[in-house]
């Protein structure tokens, strides 16, 4: 499923003093089975963007296609865009709200007016797609851990069958192993499930290992969108734009500084370690 | 003496059921000992659900400790009047800014803690202004909170808390929800209070990089202390550290890679700096 943003812009308070746009001239071309990191500081317009996605917001000029299908026509149902598009939310556990884990993935599908058996069907495929040990079924999700809470609200909007899976922040406040869990997830859901995921993140290190695109969002624009390793050579700009490379990045810059013919474009641990030991001669 | 003295602290988290019988209890501290000296900074590690939060909050007697004996500023937690001191001298910055923001005007937001414990008008603005300038605020203090970056809402949070004056300050995972910016101002900031203003810090955090200048570290995990040191000396220990779902910095881990493929690199390296010192050395070879 590919979603085509032609020329999307985004203004808050219009007509008044306090007037901001918050999205300029987005143009992108989203394929299917993608996985893409957005990044950007907080107020660049990534967190907008997203919710342009499934139609929460909705952009003050330009077009959105979804499968081909403009999201702004007046006869365009938007119940089947958001059946396609799952947004979670930052945090996302906040909103687990049912007794039980089972109940609250129930919640989605049974929306979308599922009956009562399929709608159970679907959240224990969620469920177990989210790796959840079934033994926890039934008990309260307030009686999980962190990272657990969070799985359960991931499968209460993978129960919809989203052909795209948007995520913001999706390990905020996890601990390494937690966030490193989550990670594994999104990748092997977006493999086996042969869906697109898209997520925000601030952890420079967690998109450079796991994600094939970076779209880099500053001031309501892109500024770059392409794989982690080209769009981290810009680590000079992106710092001016409160962002970051990842640490070994600036380490092979260094290196290549004094003279190791390292390759300054590596972004992950394994890809510098391979480098430097290549340059080393071992 | 120790500003904090933790001595075989445990707190237990009961449960009841409807009829008011006790259906579970969880033992979130299990003996802790912890002793803080005043002028420290203090980093504790462990994954959610460690134990690190009810820790925390047992230092401003938000929670108090069901066996043991906790000692902030030589106070006893335990006694009901010592509260309102013990509250006064250990301030908290917890990890979402925009609950701890109250006023609509940074300044103001600033100077609500002083006035609620009865500061005098005058000496209320004087701290007003040292605890913007320690923040590095100063030019936002006629703002709208609303309008900031998640990390400048973060460090007028920090000035609310600097404005009390207290001689410990507790961060509980103050950049989580923070973009790389934001979490390098707040880092700043807590380092910049415990130097200048010999604050002693309690930093308790998920990110690595963070507690790499700090003076000591504990690790906690089920409710104990597992692991304490300095920073080196905890993360020379990659693979314990990944036992308690804990992670290294980036190039910390990269050392630890290429001493396992044999270059010649020590232990326990922490910034770049080091590791670029190290590999010329193996280039010189």
């Amino acid at each position: 499923m590919s979603i085509i943003l032609d020329k999307v812009n985004y203004s808050y308070s219009v007509g008044t003093a306090y007037e901001v746009n918050a999205l300029k001239d987005i143009n992108l071309k989203i394929e299917d089975n993608e996985f893409i990191g957005i990044i950007g500081h907080t107020g660049s317009g990534k967190s907008t963007l997203t919710q342009h996605l499934n139609g929460l917001v909705k952009a003050t000029s330009g077009h959105i296609y979804v499968d081909g299908e403009d999201i702004y026509d007046n006869d365009y149902d938007m119940r089947k865009l958001r059946n396609k598009v799952g947004l979670v939310f930052q945090y996302p556990e906040h909103q687990l709200f049912e007794t039980t884990v089972f109940e609250d993935v129930c919640f989605g599908p049974k929306n979308q007016g599922l009956d009562k058996k399929k709608a159970q069907l679907k959240a224990f495929e969620a469920l177990y797609n989210v790796g959840f040990p079934e033994k926890l079924f039934y008990s309260s999700p307030f009686e999980l851990s962190g990272g657990q809470k969070r799985r359960v609200a991931i499968a209460g909007v993978l129960a919809m069958q989203p052909k795209v899976l948007i995520l913001d922040e999706p390990t905020a406040g996890l601990d390494p192993a937690g966030r490193d869990e989550i990670f594994e997830l999104l990748a092997k859901m977006r493999k086996e499930l042969n869906i697109t995921i898209i997520l925000v993140s601030h952890s420079m290190e967690d998109v450079a290992n796991y994600v094939d695109r970076i779209i880099v969002m500053n001031k309501g624009q892109v500024m770059y969108d392409d794989a982690p390793r080209e769009v981290f050579k810009h680590y000079k700009e992106l710092e001016k734009m409160g962002l970051a490379a990842p640490q070994v990045t600036y380490l092979m810059h260094e290196l290549k500084e004094k003279g190791l013919q390292v390759d300054e474009t590596a972004t992950t641990v394994d890809e510098a370690k391979q480098s430097i030991l290549r340059a080393l001669g071992r | 003496m120790g500003i904090i003295k933790a001595i075989n602290l445990v707190h237990e988290y009961i449960k009841r059921d409807e009829d008011n019988n006790v259906s579970d209890i969880v033992r979130a501290l299990d003996d802790v000992n912890i002793e803080v000296e005043a002028g420290q900074f203090i980093a504790i590690l462990g994954h959610n659900g460690s134990g690190k939060s009810t820790f925390a909050k047992h230092l401003n007697a938000l929670l108090a400790p069901t066996e043991g004996t906790l000692v902030v500023d030589g106070k006893n937690v335990k006694d009901e009047k010592n509260i309102m001191d013990i509250r006064k001298n250990a301030g908290m910055v917890f990890q979402n800014p925009d609950n701890q923001i109250i006023a609509s005007v940074v300044e103001e937001d600033v100077g609500f803690g002083p006035e609620n414990i009865g500061v005098p008008t005058e000496e209320i603005w004087e701290r007003v202004d040292n605890s913007l300038k320690a923040v590095g605020m100063t030019e936002y203090r006629k703002h709208s909170p609303n309008k900031l970056s998640g990390g400048q809402k973060q460090r007028v949070a920090i000035a609310g808390v600097v404005a009390m004056e207290p001689k410990c300050i507790i961060f509980d995972e103050p950049t989580a929800m923070l973009d790389p910016n934001g979490r390098k101002e707040v880092i700043k900031t807590a380092h910049k209070l415990n130097k200048e203003k010999n604050v002693t810090i309690l930093l308790i955090t998920h990110y690595m990089e963070e507690v790499v200048d700090a003076d000591y570290v504990y690790v906690m995990e089920k409710g104990k202390v597992v692991m304490e040191g300095t920073p080196r000396a905890i993360f020379s220990q990659v693979d314990a550290l990944k036992e308690h779902r804990l992670d290294v910095p980036q190039v910390t881990l990269l050392a630890d890679e290429l001493r396992k493929s044999g270059l010649d690199i020590p232990k326990g390296i922490l910034r770049r700096e080091e590791l670029v010192k190290a590999l010329e050395k193996n280039m010189a070879r």
